[in-house]
Protein backbone atom coordinates (compact mmCIF):
# COMPACT_ATOMS: atom_id res chain seq x y z
CA UNK A 1 0.00 0.00 0.00
CA UNK A 2 1.33 3.32 -0.64
CA UNK A 3 0.31 7.13 -0.58
CA UNK A 4 0.31 8.72 -3.52
CA UNK A 5 2.47 11.99 -4.07
CA UNK A 6 4.12 11.33 -0.63
CA UNK A 7 7.97 12.59 -1.16
CA UNK A 8 9.44 12.11 1.66
CA UNK A 9 10.60 14.30 5.09
CA UNK A 10 12.85 16.95 3.53
CA UNK A 11 9.42 19.61 3.05
CA UNK A 12 8.80 22.06 5.83
CA UNK A 13 5.14 21.41 5.28
CA UNK A 14 2.92 18.60 4.49
CA UNK A 15 1.33 18.15 1.54
CA UNK A 16 -2.17 17.56 0.97
CA UNK A 17 -4.75 16.68 -1.92
CA UNK A 18 -7.36 18.84 -2.85
CA UNK A 19 -10.66 17.98 -3.83
CA UNK A 20 -13.29 20.79 -5.45
CA UNK A 21 -17.06 20.75 -6.07
CA UNK A 22 -17.60 22.77 -9.07
CA UNK A 23 -21.58 23.35 -7.75
CA UNK A 24 -23.80 22.08 -5.86
CA UNK A 25 -24.99 18.60 -6.70
CA UNK A 26 -21.95 17.41 -8.32
CA UNK A 27 -19.25 15.06 -6.03
CA UNK A 28 -16.40 16.78 -5.25
CA UNK A 29 -13.29 16.32 -7.75
CA UNK A 30 -9.84 16.00 -7.06
CA UNK A 31 -8.38 18.93 -8.45
CA UNK A 32 -4.35 18.97 -7.54
CA UNK A 33 -2.08 19.45 -4.72
CA UNK A 34 -0.45 21.82 -2.51
CA UNK A 35 2.05 22.44 0.86
CA UNK A 36 0.13 23.60 3.88
CA UNK A 37 1.37 24.04 7.36
CA UNK A 38 -2.08 22.66 8.67
CA UNK A 39 -5.99 21.91 7.59
CA UNK A 40 -7.21 25.41 8.30
CA UNK A 41 -4.13 26.98 5.72
CA UNK A 42 -4.31 24.03 3.80
CA UNK A 43 -8.47 25.06 3.10
CA UNK A 44 -7.30 28.55 2.19
CA UNK A 45 -4.44 28.16 -0.18
CA UNK A 46 -6.96 25.69 -1.99
CA UNK A 47 -8.94 28.31 -2.17
CA UNK A 48 -6.74 30.83 -3.88
CA UNK A 49 -5.06 27.66 -5.94
CA UNK A 50 -7.85 26.10 -7.35
CA UNK A 51 -10.90 28.50 -7.39
CA UNK A 52 -9.31 31.70 -8.75
CA UNK A 53 -12.03 31.73 -11.48
CA UNK A 54 -15.20 30.38 -9.77
CA UNK A 55 -14.44 26.79 -10.12
CA UNK A 56 -15.73 25.61 -7.17
CA UNK A 57 -18.57 26.14 -4.13
CA UNK A 58 -16.66 23.49 -1.93
CA UNK A 59 -13.12 22.53 -1.01
CA UNK A 60 -11.68 19.14 0.86
CA UNK A 61 -8.38 18.73 2.04
CA UNK A 62 -6.53 15.70 2.72
CA UNK A 63 -3.30 15.32 4.10
CA UNK A 64 -1.47 12.65 0.84
CA UNK A 65 -0.21 10.60 3.59
CA UNK A 66 -3.34 9.72 4.53
CA UNK A 67 -4.39 8.67 1.20
CA UNK A 68 -4.46 4.73 0.99
CA UNK A 69 -4.50 3.50 -2.58
CA UNK A 70 -4.24 -0.14 -4.23
CA UNK A 71 -1.00 -1.87 -5.03
CA UNK A 72 0.16 -0.60 -8.55
CA UNK A 73 2.02 -3.12 -8.74
CA UNK A 74 -0.33 -5.68 -8.11
CA UNK A 75 -3.03 -3.54 -10.84
CA UNK A 76 -3.85 -6.56 -13.11
CA UNK A 77 -4.93 -8.94 -10.27
CA UNK A 78 -6.77 -6.35 -8.53
CA UNK A 79 -9.19 -4.88 -10.95
CA UNK A 80 -9.45 -8.57 -12.47
CA UNK A 81 -12.97 -9.64 -11.66
CA UNK A 82 -15.01 -7.36 -14.19
CA UNK A 83 -13.09 -8.61 -17.14
CA UNK A 84 -14.92 -10.55 -18.93
CA UNK A 85 -18.40 -9.80 -17.40
CA UNK A 86 -19.88 -7.73 -20.46
CA UNK A 87 -23.50 -8.53 -19.02
CA UNK A 88 -22.99 -6.54 -16.49
CA UNK A 89 -23.57 -3.43 -19.42
CA UNK A 90 -26.56 -2.60 -20.73
CA UNK A 91 -24.97 -2.69 -24.01
CA UNK A 92 -24.75 -6.11 -23.79
CA UNK A 93 -28.08 -7.23 -24.15
CA UNK A 94 -28.96 -6.29 -27.84
CA UNK A 95 -31.92 -8.28 -28.72
CA UNK A 96 -33.96 -5.50 -27.23
CA UNK A 97 -31.96 -2.78 -29.38
CA UNK A 98 -35.56 -2.26 -31.45
CA UNK A 99 -37.41 -2.43 -28.20
CA UNK A 100 -38.93 1.54 -27.47
CA UNK A 101 -38.23 3.26 -23.93
CA UNK A 102 -35.62 -0.03 -22.95
CA UNK B 1 31.39 -22.39 5.20
CA UNK B 2 28.97 -21.73 2.17
CA UNK B 3 27.34 -19.03 3.88
CA UNK B 4 28.83 -16.54 1.54
CA UNK B 5 27.77 -18.60 -1.65
CA UNK B 6 24.39 -18.67 0.06
CA UNK B 7 24.32 -14.78 -0.14
CA UNK B 8 25.58 -14.19 -3.34
CA UNK B 9 23.55 -16.65 -4.46
CA UNK B 10 20.30 -14.78 -2.87
CA UNK B 11 21.49 -11.70 -4.40
CA UNK B 12 21.98 -13.27 -7.86
CA UNK B 13 18.13 -14.40 -7.77
CA UNK B 14 16.81 -10.95 -6.43
CA UNK B 15 18.52 -9.41 -9.36
CA UNK B 16 17.07 -11.55 -11.65
CA UNK B 17 13.89 -10.69 -9.97
CA UNK B 18 14.40 -6.98 -10.42
CA UNK B 19 15.27 -7.79 -14.02
CA UNK B 20 12.45 -9.24 -14.49
CA UNK B 21 10.20 -6.95 -12.97
CA UNK B 22 12.10 -4.33 -15.18
CA UNK B 23 11.29 -6.19 -18.72
CA UNK B 24 7.45 -6.46 -17.42
CA UNK B 25 7.84 -3.16 -16.30
CA UNK B 26 9.48 -1.43 -19.38
CA UNK B 27 6.71 -3.29 -21.81
CA UNK B 28 3.98 -2.03 -20.42
CA UNK B 29 5.54 1.45 -20.88
CA UNK B 30 5.92 1.11 -24.58
CA UNK B 31 2.34 -0.40 -24.72
CA UNK B 32 1.31 2.59 -22.95
CA UNK B 33 3.03 4.91 -25.35
CA UNK B 34 2.13 3.11 -28.05
CA UNK B 35 -1.33 3.45 -27.49
CA UNK B 36 -0.77 7.06 -26.59
CA UNK B 37 -2.24 6.82 -23.22
CA UNK B 38 -0.82 8.29 -19.83
CA UNK B 39 2.00 7.23 -17.67
CA UNK B 40 1.32 7.45 -13.96
CA UNK B 41 3.91 7.88 -10.95
CA UNK B 42 3.51 4.44 -9.68
CA UNK B 43 4.17 3.13 -13.26
CA UNK B 44 7.60 1.72 -13.93
CA UNK B 45 9.29 4.03 -16.64
CA UNK B 46 12.82 4.36 -17.82
CA UNK B 47 15.46 6.42 -15.85
CA UNK B 48 15.90 8.65 -18.78
CA UNK B 49 12.04 9.20 -19.20
CA UNK B 50 12.08 10.12 -15.24
CA UNK B 51 15.45 12.60 -15.31
CA UNK B 52 13.95 14.23 -18.41
CA UNK B 53 10.72 15.05 -16.95
CA UNK B 54 11.91 16.03 -13.59
CA UNK B 55 14.52 18.91 -15.91
CA UNK B 56 11.49 19.46 -18.15
CA UNK B 57 8.91 19.91 -15.49
CA UNK B 58 10.80 21.67 -12.80
CA UNK B 59 12.35 24.39 -15.45
CA UNK B 60 8.97 24.67 -16.74
CA UNK B 61 7.91 25.72 -13.23
CA UNK B 62 10.74 28.07 -12.20
CA UNK B 63 9.87 29.68 -15.51
CA UNK B 64 6.27 30.70 -13.76
CA UNK B 65 7.65 31.79 -10.43
CA UNK B 66 10.67 33.86 -12.25
CA UNK B 67 8.19 35.13 -14.81
CA UNK B 68 6.28 36.70 -12.02
CA UNK B 69 8.94 39.45 -12.09
CA UNK B 70 9.38 41.18 -15.00
CA UNK B 71 5.18 41.55 -14.70
CA UNK B 72 5.14 42.59 -10.75
CA UNK B 73 7.80 45.36 -11.65
CA UNK B 74 4.76 47.43 -13.58
CA UNK B 75 1.85 46.43 -11.17
CA UNK B 76 2.63 50.07 -8.68
CA UNK B 77 3.18 52.28 -12.04
CA UNK B 78 0.30 50.56 -14.09
CA UNK B 79 -1.92 53.02 -16.00
CA UNK B 80 -5.06 52.65 -14.04
CA UNK B 81 -7.02 50.67 -10.97
CA UNK B 82 -8.02 48.05 -13.41
CA UNK B 83 -4.68 47.41 -15.76
CA UNK B 84 -3.33 46.97 -11.76
CA UNK B 85 -5.98 44.41 -10.85
CA UNK B 86 -5.39 42.47 -14.12
CA UNK B 87 -1.81 42.41 -13.33
CA UNK B 88 -2.27 41.12 -10.27
CA UNK B 89 -4.07 38.69 -11.01
CA UNK B 90 -1.73 37.54 -13.78
CA UNK B 91 1.27 37.31 -11.85
CA UNK B 92 -0.92 35.28 -9.17
CA UNK B 93 -1.93 33.10 -12.44
CA UNK B 94 2.27 32.80 -12.72
CA UNK B 95 2.42 31.68 -8.71
CA UNK B 96 -0.51 28.95 -9.30
CA UNK B 97 0.92 27.59 -12.50
CA UNK B 98 4.53 27.00 -11.15
CA UNK B 99 2.60 25.33 -7.99
CA UNK B 100 0.94 22.76 -10.28
CA UNK B 101 4.24 21.93 -12.07
CA UNK B 102 6.49 21.78 -8.82
CA UNK B 103 3.44 19.07 -7.64
CA UNK B 104 3.86 17.40 -10.67
CA UNK B 105 7.49 17.64 -10.82
CA UNK B 106 7.46 15.90 -6.75
CA UNK B 107 5.93 13.11 -8.12
CA UNK B 108 8.74 12.07 -9.66
CA UNK B 109 10.26 11.50 -6.31
CA UNK B 110 12.22 14.93 -6.66
CA UNK B 111 11.53 17.13 -3.21
CA UNK B 112 10.48 20.97 -3.17
CA UNK B 113 13.15 21.83 -1.30
CA UNK B 114 15.75 20.54 -4.16
CA UNK B 115 14.02 22.34 -6.75
CA UNK B 116 13.81 25.49 -4.65
CA UNK B 117 17.49 25.03 -4.09
CA UNK B 118 18.69 24.37 -7.30
CA UNK B 119 16.86 27.78 -8.85
CA UNK B 120 18.15 30.11 -5.87
CA UNK B 121 21.58 28.61 -6.02
CA UNK B 122 21.47 29.29 -10.17
CA UNK B 123 21.79 25.86 -10.98
CA UNK B 124 18.77 25.13 -12.60
CA UNK B 125 17.16 26.89 -15.49
CA UNK B 126 14.35 28.44 -16.52
CA UNK B 127 13.38 30.22 -19.64
CA UNK B 128 15.36 33.20 -20.61
CA UNK B 129 12.66 35.26 -22.11
CA UNK B 130 12.43 36.27 -18.61
CA UNK B 131 16.18 37.62 -17.99
CA UNK B 132 15.13 40.50 -20.85
CA UNK B 133 13.91 43.63 -18.70
CA UNK B 134 10.43 45.21 -18.86
CA UNK B 135 11.46 49.59 -19.10
CA UNK B 136 7.97 50.30 -21.15
CA UNK B 137 4.09 50.33 -19.97
CA UNK B 138 3.97 48.13 -23.50
CA UNK B 139 6.26 45.87 -22.62
CA UNK B 140 3.11 44.24 -20.36
CA UNK B 141 1.47 44.18 -23.95
CA UNK B 142 4.48 42.46 -25.75
CA UNK B 143 4.81 40.17 -22.71
CA UNK B 144 1.41 39.12 -22.66
CA UNK B 145 0.63 38.75 -26.68
CA UNK B 146 4.16 37.76 -27.52
CA UNK B 147 6.18 35.84 -24.48
CA UNK B 148 2.27 33.85 -23.36
CA UNK B 149 1.42 33.66 -27.06
CA UNK B 150 4.28 31.49 -27.81
CA UNK B 151 4.15 29.87 -24.56
CA UNK B 152 -0.02 28.68 -25.20
CA UNK B 153 1.70 27.72 -28.49
CA UNK B 154 4.51 25.63 -27.12
CA UNK B 155 1.95 24.14 -24.10
CA UNK B 156 -1.22 23.18 -26.08
CA UNK B 157 -0.19 20.27 -27.33
CA UNK B 158 1.66 19.47 -23.87
CA UNK B 159 -1.86 18.71 -22.66
CA UNK B 160 -1.21 15.14 -23.95
CA UNK B 161 1.94 14.52 -22.88
CA UNK B 162 2.75 10.84 -22.56
CA UNK B 163 3.10 11.69 -18.45
CA UNK B 164 -0.44 11.77 -16.45
CA UNK B 165 0.09 14.72 -13.75
CA UNK B 166 2.51 17.20 -16.44
CA UNK B 167 -0.65 16.79 -18.73
CA UNK B 168 -3.37 17.40 -16.08
CA UNK B 169 -1.03 20.50 -14.96
CA UNK B 170 -0.81 21.97 -18.46
CA UNK B 171 -4.41 21.32 -19.52
CA UNK B 172 -5.51 23.60 -15.87
CA UNK B 173 -2.32 25.94 -16.90
CA UNK B 174 -3.62 25.97 -20.65
CA UNK B 175 -7.12 27.32 -20.17
CA UNK B 176 -5.80 30.37 -17.63
CA UNK B 177 -3.29 31.18 -20.12
CA UNK B 178 -5.87 32.20 -22.59
CA UNK B 179 -6.28 35.59 -20.63
CA UNK B 180 -2.50 36.56 -20.59
CA UNK B 181 -2.40 36.56 -24.07
CA UNK B 182 -5.35 38.81 -24.77
CA UNK B 183 -4.72 41.38 -22.06
CA UNK B 184 -1.40 42.04 -23.95
CA UNK B 185 -2.89 42.40 -27.32
CA UNK B 186 -5.69 44.94 -25.32
CA UNK B 187 -2.45 46.44 -24.12
CA UNK B 188 -0.66 46.82 -26.90
CA UNK B 189 -4.11 47.59 -29.16
CA UNK B 190 -5.20 50.74 -26.96
CA UNK B 191 -1.71 52.27 -27.19
CA UNK B 192 -1.85 52.03 -30.98
CA UNK B 193 -5.02 54.00 -31.17
CA UNK B 194 -3.47 56.25 -29.16
CA UNK B 195 -1.19 59.48 -29.91
CA UNK B 196 1.93 59.10 -32.10
CA UNK B 197 4.26 58.75 -28.64
CA UNK B 198 1.74 56.02 -27.39
CA UNK B 199 2.19 54.08 -30.86
CA UNK B 200 5.98 54.49 -30.80
CA UNK B 201 5.87 52.72 -27.69
CA UNK B 202 4.75 49.87 -28.59
CA UNK B 203 6.13 49.40 -31.88
CA UNK B 204 9.73 50.25 -30.06
CA UNK B 205 8.55 47.34 -27.38
CA UNK B 206 7.58 45.06 -30.07
CA UNK B 207 10.75 45.14 -31.95
CA UNK B 208 12.40 44.25 -28.56
CA UNK B 209 10.54 41.13 -28.17
CA UNK B 210 9.72 39.32 -31.30
CA UNK B 211 13.16 37.81 -32.11
CA UNK B 212 13.16 37.02 -28.33
CA UNK B 213 9.84 35.51 -27.93
CA UNK B 214 10.27 33.07 -31.40
CA UNK B 215 13.74 31.82 -29.52
CA UNK B 216 11.52 30.47 -27.03
CA UNK B 217 10.94 27.59 -29.22
CA UNK B 218 14.51 26.46 -28.57
CA UNK B 219 17.31 26.44 -30.98
CA UNK B 220 16.73 24.96 -34.81
CA UNK B 221 15.82 21.27 -35.04
CA UNK B 222 19.54 20.39 -36.34
CA UNK B 223 21.01 21.74 -32.83
CA UNK B 224 18.54 20.12 -30.49
CA UNK B 225 19.81 16.66 -30.19
CA UNK B 226 17.88 15.86 -27.18
CA UNK B 227 14.61 16.69 -29.25
CA UNK B 228 13.92 13.09 -31.34
CA UNK B 229 14.45 11.09 -27.66
CA UNK B 230 11.58 13.76 -26.08
CA UNK B 231 9.29 13.34 -28.89
CA UNK B 232 10.03 9.22 -29.09
CA UNK B 233 8.52 9.17 -25.16
CA UNK B 234 5.76 11.64 -25.82
CA UNK B 235 7.13 14.53 -23.70
CA UNK B 236 7.60 16.74 -26.88
CA UNK B 237 4.95 16.46 -29.66
CA UNK B 238 6.06 18.85 -32.30
CA UNK B 239 9.72 19.96 -33.66
CA UNK B 240 11.11 24.00 -32.44
CA UNK B 241 11.01 24.57 -35.88
CA UNK B 242 7.42 23.64 -36.14
CA UNK B 243 6.11 25.63 -33.37
CA UNK B 244 8.15 28.67 -34.31
CA UNK B 245 6.14 28.30 -37.76
CA UNK B 246 3.20 27.76 -36.46
CA UNK B 247 3.35 31.12 -34.19
CA UNK B 248 4.85 32.66 -36.84
CA UNK B 249 2.05 32.12 -39.52
CA UNK B 250 -0.47 33.44 -36.10
CA UNK B 251 1.86 36.68 -35.98
CA UNK B 252 1.50 37.81 -38.89
CA UNK B 253 -2.59 38.38 -39.19
CA UNK B 254 -2.25 39.54 -35.85
CA UNK B 255 0.30 42.18 -36.02
CA UNK B 256 -1.45 43.51 -39.18
CA UNK B 257 -4.58 44.56 -36.70
CA UNK B 258 -2.51 45.96 -34.48
CA UNK B 259 -0.94 48.08 -37.00
CA UNK B 260 2.37 47.28 -36.05
CA UNK B 261 5.45 45.99 -37.81
CA UNK B 262 7.29 42.75 -36.92
CA UNK B 263 10.91 43.90 -36.91
CA UNK B 264 11.66 41.10 -40.00
CA UNK B 265 12.83 42.03 -43.18
CA UNK B 266 12.50 38.55 -44.29
CA UNK B 267 9.11 37.75 -43.70
CA UNK B 268 7.32 37.33 -45.98
CA UNK B 269 4.32 34.88 -47.83
CA UNK B 270 5.67 31.45 -49.22
CA UNK B 271 3.37 30.60 -51.41
CA UNK B 272 4.48 27.42 -52.27
CA UNK B 273 5.05 26.37 -48.69
CA UNK B 274 1.66 27.96 -47.44
CA UNK B 275 3.24 29.68 -44.90
CA UNK B 276 5.46 32.76 -43.90
CA UNK B 277 9.07 32.82 -44.35
CA UNK B 278 10.80 34.36 -41.75
CA UNK B 279 14.85 35.64 -41.02
CA UNK B 280 17.17 34.06 -38.97
CA UNK B 281 17.53 34.30 -35.50
CA UNK B 282 21.00 35.67 -33.66
CA UNK B 283 21.33 32.26 -31.81
CA UNK B 284 24.65 33.57 -29.97
CA UNK B 285 22.35 36.20 -28.52
CA UNK B 286 20.15 32.87 -26.81
CA UNK B 287 23.33 31.04 -25.96
CA UNK B 288 24.38 34.20 -24.08
CA UNK B 289 21.60 34.47 -22.06
CA UNK B 290 21.34 31.10 -21.66
CA UNK B 291 25.09 31.35 -20.09
CA UNK B 292 23.33 33.89 -18.06
CA UNK B 293 24.80 36.57 -19.44
CA UNK B 294 21.68 38.34 -20.03
CA UNK B 295 20.20 41.46 -19.00
CA UNK B 296 18.43 40.59 -16.06
CA UNK B 297 19.63 37.33 -15.04
CA UNK B 298 21.69 37.86 -12.05
CA UNK B 299 18.84 40.58 -10.64
CA UNK B 300 16.13 37.41 -11.34
CA UNK B 301 18.19 34.85 -9.60
CA UNK B 302 18.82 36.90 -6.56
CA UNK B 303 15.42 38.36 -6.12
CA UNK B 304 14.20 34.91 -5.91
CA UNK B 305 16.58 34.14 -3.11
CA UNK B 306 16.05 36.90 -1.45
CA UNK B 307 12.00 36.26 -1.02
CA UNK B 308 12.77 32.62 -0.45
CA UNK B 309 15.66 33.33 2.20
CA UNK B 310 13.32 36.34 3.85
CA UNK B 311 9.99 33.90 3.81
CA UNK B 312 11.67 30.92 5.65
CA UNK B 313 10.73 32.62 9.29
CA UNK B 314 6.91 32.39 8.08
CA UNK B 315 7.35 29.39 6.57
CA UNK B 316 9.05 27.98 9.75
CA UNK B 317 6.32 29.81 12.31
CA UNK B 318 3.51 28.64 10.40
CA UNK B 319 4.92 24.66 10.55
CA UNK B 320 5.17 25.77 14.84
CA UNK B 321 2.25 27.16 15.55
CA UNK B 322 0.37 23.71 13.17
CA UNK B 323 2.42 21.68 15.41
CA UNK B 324 1.49 23.36 18.75
CA UNK B 325 -2.38 23.29 17.79
CA UNK B 326 -2.28 19.76 17.14
CA UNK B 327 -0.27 19.46 20.77
CA UNK B 328 -2.84 21.12 22.43
CA UNK B 329 -5.42 18.72 20.20
CA UNK B 330 -4.14 16.03 21.83
CA UNK B 331 -3.69 17.09 25.18
CA UNK B 332 -7.39 17.86 25.45
CA UNK B 333 -8.08 14.65 24.03
CA UNK B 334 -5.95 13.10 26.67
Amino acid sequence: MTSPGDSGMRETWPLWEVFVRASRGLSHVHAGSLHAPDEIMAVRNARDLYTRRAEGVSVWVVRAAAITASDPDAKDSFFESPQGKEYRHATYYTESDAVPHL
Amino acid sequence: MNTTTDVTTDARADARAAQIADEAGERRFNELLASESRVEPSDWMPEGYRKTLIRQISQHGHSEIIGMQPESNWIARAPSLKRKAILMAKVQDEAGHGLYLYSAAQTLGVDRETMFDQLITGKAKYSSIFNYTTPTWADMGSIGWLVDGAAICNQVPLCRVSYGPYGRAMVRICKEESFHQRQGFEILLELMRGTDAQKEMAQESVNRWYAPALMMFGPPDEDSPNSKQSMAWNIKRFSNDDLRQRFVDMLVPQAEILGVTLPDAALRWNEERGHYDFGDLDWSEFHEVLAGRGPANTIRVSRRREAHENGAWVREAARAYADAQAESRRGLVA
